[in-house]
């Protein structure tokens, strides 16, 4: 390096100032990340080409080949993704304005009934809250969709509420001090600043329902829990682990999808 | 002393701002935070408001954009009561910065410092023009800084940027908190002349809470020093207040050491500075290093196309390049005109090497200031205090 102040000439020690601007770039990959990013679907694609090697191969009666026709596997496939996808926009559109809401002003002293009442939700058993709608409003996909929904929301509300207090309130008072209106600095502090808690929010929602979906079968909602139910009513081995294979890869598939949303969502810089 | 020389450069782009028995108690206490405050800080002058923690000179602060409502009292500037406005309208005329920069992490420096022109609506042109603009003037160079983020920057850097984009909208009241609470010495140091400079150049009204009383003496005109319930204990010029203190509560928090601290009064601009060999970046070696013999030299100092001082380097290493070469001009330790022989002494010590580079406005290079011009000052003044005495 060639020497840019002045130097001690005996001993070469450049005399300078501690301020120095650290070397990171605006976004930050960790090999952790990059693992988590890659992993999971190498693994997915393996485990379903040994499934897809299995299915064609092995001998299967009757009963079996019904259930394990390629059609049949891909409709209850699709019906299961839908479920999951469409309980977690619900969630997201209902959990995030209200998390939201629950940081505002007055609103902020109800926050701990609505996270207790959240809670409440979650703790109860997932086949219970399935049943309770069911006897309510019926079976069907919307019935399920609901269940989830309400199964999903508190992961979601709570990194939302907390995400929001979790920033730094000098970034807040600096937005006000500027000038900024309220609903400037939540759309313009502190929703980016809030994003990355809130969407692991979402991968905890997305895991959460994508598992649970596995139960709308008993409601008459489709989803991969048929091929597990008949295995387990009709007392066949290989279509309880196909069945129990393809919730676990759809979850995977389903976590993956929400890491790659979290990384694409964070703000620059942060 | 202060309030004449900086009248040198720049005219007054500040506005008056008072005070007008302001106070503010907050519901449930016994005692006022701020009891009674008055006060007149006249356009184009830095005030700083010192005291112990808890005394209310935050608060008072915080009034003055309405980021605190006063329980009662008017505040005015130039003259025009800040209540006449919305709150949000009246910050944007007001810049504000805070201790450490407080930038939002997730935008890049150029969107910090737009913020408040965008807010008003300016066109993008007009922003984009005003965003280089100001991080020249807070020194730092537009194109390597302006779309970086907040991460990517050091503490001084951050907080140079913070000053920008309190400068942004070209407030006339501008209120600084603890701005440079959060950096290392040096940097606050260097900083401070920055601020200085700026402000020779702006003449803008600057309200700066700090709890560091050298700092308040080295930037402000005036001092206004508070006492709890921000009751003034005294408000004066720097001079007036380290030569007759109002009372004991002053005289304590000055501190005992206050024959000393006229050091930090007198400006390196107010000694004679001296004038070794420059060079041009780009300029040819030989006729530079023979310049710098027949001058009896042993270092050059090296001025960028804009005159500011850049590297210097010892005349060895001059002469192993064919043409003088130029670094980084963050990387050379330098000490504004405006800095304190306290500055100066301080600059000269970490730098190991008894002299310093003295520069002007935007960094132009002014000399060179050495060691002995500074203790013979200092035996002057003492002469002086000792005749007068």
């Amino acid at each position: 390096m060639p020497e840019t102040r002045p130097v001690d000439p005996d001993t070469d020690e450049i005399v300078g100032d501690d301020d120095v601007a650290p070397a990171t770039s605006a976004r930050v990959i960790t090999r952790e990340m990059v693992l988590m990013l890659v992993v999971p679907p190498v693994l997915v694609a393996i485990v379903f080409g040994i499934f897809v090697w299995w299915r064609q191969t092995a001998e299967l009666d009757s009963v079996e080949a019904q259930q394990l026709r390629w059609s049949e596997l891909r409709s209850l496939g699709w019906e299961h993704v839908q479920l999951t996808v469409v309980a977690a926009l619900i969630v997201v559109a209902i959990a995030v304005p209200l998390g939201i809401l629950l940081t505002r002003g007055k609103f902020r002293a109800a926050s701990p009934v609505v996270i207790g009442i959240a809670n409440a939700g979650q703790a109860a058993p997932s086949v219970g809250l399935i049943v309770l709608l069911f006897l309510w409003l019926d079976g069907g996909f919307w019935t399920a969709i609901w269940a989830l929904s309400l199964y999903g929301i508190l992961p979601v509300l709570r990194n939302t509420i907390v995400g929001i207090q979790g920033i730094d309130p000098t970034l807040v008072e600096a937005g006000r001090g500027l000038g900024m209106t309220s609903a400037m600095t939540l759309v313009k502090v502190e929703l980016p600043l809030a994003v990355p808690v809130i969407m692991s929010g979402v991968r905890t929602a997305l895991v959460l329902i994508a598992g649970t979906a596995s139960l709308a079968c008993f409601i008459d909602a489709g989803g991969l829990g048929e091929v597990l139910q008949t295995g387990i009513t009709l007392f066949r081995f290989s279509l309880m682990v196909t069945g129990a294979v393809l919730i676990a890869l759809i979850a995977l598939l389903i976590e993956w999808l929400g890491r790659v949303l979290e990384l694409a969502t964070r703000p620059k810089g942060i | 002393m202060t309030q004449t020389d900086q009248a040198a450069s720049g005219d007054i782009s500040g506005a008056e701002l008072r005070l007008e028995n302001v106070v503010k108690k907050y519901p449930g206490q016994k005692t006022p935070a701020v009891e009674s405050l008055s006060l007149t800080i006249p356009a184009g002058e830095i005030v700083a408001f010192v005291g112990p923690s808890g005394c209310g000179k935050t608060t008072s602060l915080k009034m003055i954009n309405r980021l605190i409502e006063p329980t009662s009292g008017t505040i005015l500037i130039d003259g025009e009561d800040i209540r006449k406005d919305s709150a949000t309208s009246l910050r944007r005329k007001i810049g504000y910065v805070i201790q450490g920069g407080s930038l939002f992490p997730h935008m890049s420096v150029a969107s910090n410092i737009a913020v408040v022109p965008k807010m008003l609506g300016w066109d993008g042109k007009r922003i984009t023009k005003r965003v280089d603009e100001l991080l020249d003037l807070v020194g730092l160079d537009p194109d390597r800084y302006r779309d970086r983020y907040p991460r990517e920057l050091s503490g001084g850097q951050q907080q140079r940027v913070g000053v920008a984009r309190g400068l942004a909208a070209d407030p006339p009241v501008i209120l600084m908190d603890e701005p440079f609470g959060a950096v290392d010495p040096i940097t606050r140091q260097r900083l401070q002349d920055e601020l200085i400079s700026i402000q020779r150049e702006l003449r803008k009204t600057i309200v700066c809470v700090t709890h560091d009383i050298d700092e308040a003496i080295k930037l402000g005109d005036r001092i206004l020093i508070l006492q709890e319930g921000a009751n003034i204990a005294q408000y004066d010029t720097p001079d007036a207040i380290l030569a007759a203190p109002a009372n004991d509560f002053v005289h304590d928090f000055v501190g005992a050491g206050s024959s000393l601290k006229q050091l930090s009064l007198a400006r390196v601009r107010s000694l004679e500075l001296i004038h070794p060999t420059t060079a041009k970046i780009g300029e040819d070696t030989g006729p530079a290093v023979r310049r710098a013999e027949q001058a009896g030299d042993d270092t050059i100092v090296v001025l960028d196309d804009r005159d500011r001082p850049v590297a210097w380097p010892w005349l060895r290493q001059v002469r192993s390049h064919g043409k003088v070469q130029g670094e980084p001009r963050e990387n050379l330790v330098t000490l504004d005109q405006a800095a304190t022989l306290n500055d100066a002494l301080d600059t000269m010590l970490t730098a190991a090497h008894s002299k310093v580079i003295v520069t002007g406005d935007r960094d132009k290079y002014l000399g060179v200031l050495d060691f002995e011009t500074v203790t013979e000052h200092m035996r002057k003044t003492e002469r002086e205090a000792q005749d007068h005495a």
